[in-house]
């Protein structure tokens, strides 16, 4: 391996190590980055959603060249039961835009573009090596890695951990704990492939219009989890997850509940014919603000999943990735060119920044989220079933006045839950939203 | 409901590093409670009981997702590492 120093190193090619890397290199810092995988995205796994604001921040034009799925202009919201959903749509013609504001992506391709443009940009990507551990000074100083390839010891001023959600290499250095099974989702996904036209006309779309669907309800069987189905240009990716601590206490297998997903009545008919290339699985960091966590010290910074930066929420992440990427990358060049050192305290403002940006504010916003979903599991089985029978009951035509109606759909909504129970959780939610 | 997890991991690329598991199960004869979970959680059921009632991994269909060291980190159960650089299942479209 080619040794000698490098201003930096970057753990791993997924979207925040690419980010920080871009960022460095085009700066014309000395970036060397290391991934674990035969190429970029090899290893990683995503919906995938792309949010374009965050990756237009480092690369402006990027809608020349990525391997882009189709702009979203539709966002369908079920809540299911074993039979019915009960849903919210949104769809727009304003969506049509010249810069449409958010994509459907496939990972592995877009990983690999995005690479791409690191190595333009100047930086140096070695692949098929891993990150066994961090190269250490007595004062616990990080002044660079050690790889599995023959004498692979690496020195940089500084290094990044952009290694993914099971952050394994800062752990091993004792940088960080290692997770916990209630801030972490467990999600399976498979890429089913159709006909571009066949997509277009079963979701109503036309040319590269694309339609999310995010549902929850009691196909986890009352696990805290949420599945998804999205449009690419000739396929769908199709997943769901769950809490690592659920699946300890449920009775399920993670692909079993795939299994229901794919042939609950309403999801079944969108994939009928599918041809099914891919079947995978990968952790989602999900505890929000409170599972953060030490995020910087003397030579070291950690951007993306590692640092859990994940908006459970509103389905961002890679957004996150990219951004706290980005704001890592651009805080180094800055202690570069004013020759400062990397210490703890240097590093400490990519905290501060971070602070400034939506990163952080949205998820200090949703604190208590991770908590109420915890809490809270009738979400995912008492209350799509009332919703749906209500809903039934309500467009049932069967001689029962309109008035009768009403008593049965208050009857059913007071013996599933106790009016306690349902102001309680109302009442939970306003507070962990504020 | 019967899934078979195998035929969908059969249309997935791997690598395997022959000889050479990124997971090992410490030896033990009787299962915790933790490896036991582990043959229905992992999302690629790499855990299975051998015929003397211990719980083995064949990390050879592992999605390395993880899930797995983070239910066991309590009990220590098993070891696990990252495959070696280029090595394990590489996804094409992820």
């Amino acid at each position: 391996m080619n040794t000698g120093k490098f201003d930096a190193i970057v753990i791993g090619a997924g979207p925040s190590g690419n980010a920080a890397a871009y960022t460095m290199a085009k700066e014309g810092l000395k970036v060397l980055q290391l991934e674990r995988g035969e190429y970029p995205g090899s290893k990683n796994v995503q919906g995938a959603i792309l949010y374009a604001n965050a990756l237009e921040q480092i690369i402006p034009d990027f809608r020349d060249d990525a391997p882009l799925e189709r702009h979203i202009i539709e966002q369908r919201m079920w809540m299911l039961d074993d039979t019915s959903y009960v849903g919210m749509s949104y769809r727009s013609d304003d969506f049509n835009e010249e810069k449409p504001n958010r994509y459907t992506i496939i990972r592995a391709p877009f990983d690999r573009w995005f690479s791409s443009k690191v190595r333009e940009a100047g930086a140096t990507l070695l692949c098929e090596t891993t990150v066994t551990e961090l190269i250490r000074t007595e004062s616990g100083r990080v002044i660079g890695v050690r790889t599995d390839r023959d004498g692979g010891v690496v020195l940089a001023d500084v290094v990044v951990l952009a290694e993914g959600v099971n952050g394994l290499v800062a752990q091993r250095s004792g940088l960080r704990p290692e997770l916990k099974p209630d801030t972490v989702a467990l999600a399976v996904k498979e890429m089913h492939f159709l006909p571009r036209e066949t997509i277009e006309s079963r979701f109503n779309l036309r040319g590269s219009e694309g339609v999310v669907i995010e549902a929850m309800g009691t196909v986890t069987g009352g696990m805290s989890g949420t599945a998804f189905l999205y449009t690419n240009q000739e396929s769908l990716s199709v997943g769901i997850g769950c809490l690592v601590s659920d699946f300890k206490t449920g009775n399920a297998a993670p692909y079993e509940l795939l299994e229901r997903f794919k042939t609950h009545s309403s999801i079944a008919p969108l994939l009928q014919g599918a041809e099914v290339k891919e079947y995978s699985a990968h952790l989602i960091p999900e505890g929000g603000y409170r599972a953060i966590p030490q995020l910087y010290g003397d030579g070291w910074l950690i951007v993306g999943d590692a640092g859990q930066f994940v908006n459970a929420v509103h389905r961002e992440g890679s957004n996150m990735a990219m951004t706290t990427g980005r704001v890592a990358g651009e805080l180094i060049v800055q202690l570069c060119r004013t020759r400062s050192d990397f210490s703890a305290d240097a590093l400490g403002a990519y905290q501060d920044r971070l602070h400034k940006t939506f990163v952080m504010k949205d998820l200090k916003k949703y604190k208590d989220i991770p908590n109420f979903l915890h809490g809270t599991k009738h979400l995912f089985g008492t209350y799509p079933r009332m919703m749906s029978q209500a809903m039934q009951t309500w467009l049932r035509v069967d001689g029962a006045d309109k008035r009768e109606k009403e008593r049965q759909i208050v009857g059913m909504v007071r013996s599933s839950r106790k009016l306690t129970g349902l102001l309680g959780d109302a009442f939970r939610l306003a507070r962990a939203w504020r | 409901m019967t899934v078979r997890v195998e035929d969908r991991l059969f249309n997935n690329r791997y690598v395997v590093d022959s000889g050479r598991p990124h997971i090992k199960v410490k030896p033990h004869t009787t299962p915790s409670q933790a490896l036991l979970m582990l043959m229905r959680i992992c999302p690629a059921h790499c855990y299975d009981l051998n015929d003397r009632g211990q719980v083995e991994v064949t990390a050879d269909g592992c999605l390395e997702c993880g899930t797995c060291r983070i239910l066991c980190a309590e009990t220590g159960d098993i070891e696990w590492s990252y495959p070696r650089g280029g090595f394990g299942v590489l996804f094409k479209f992820g």
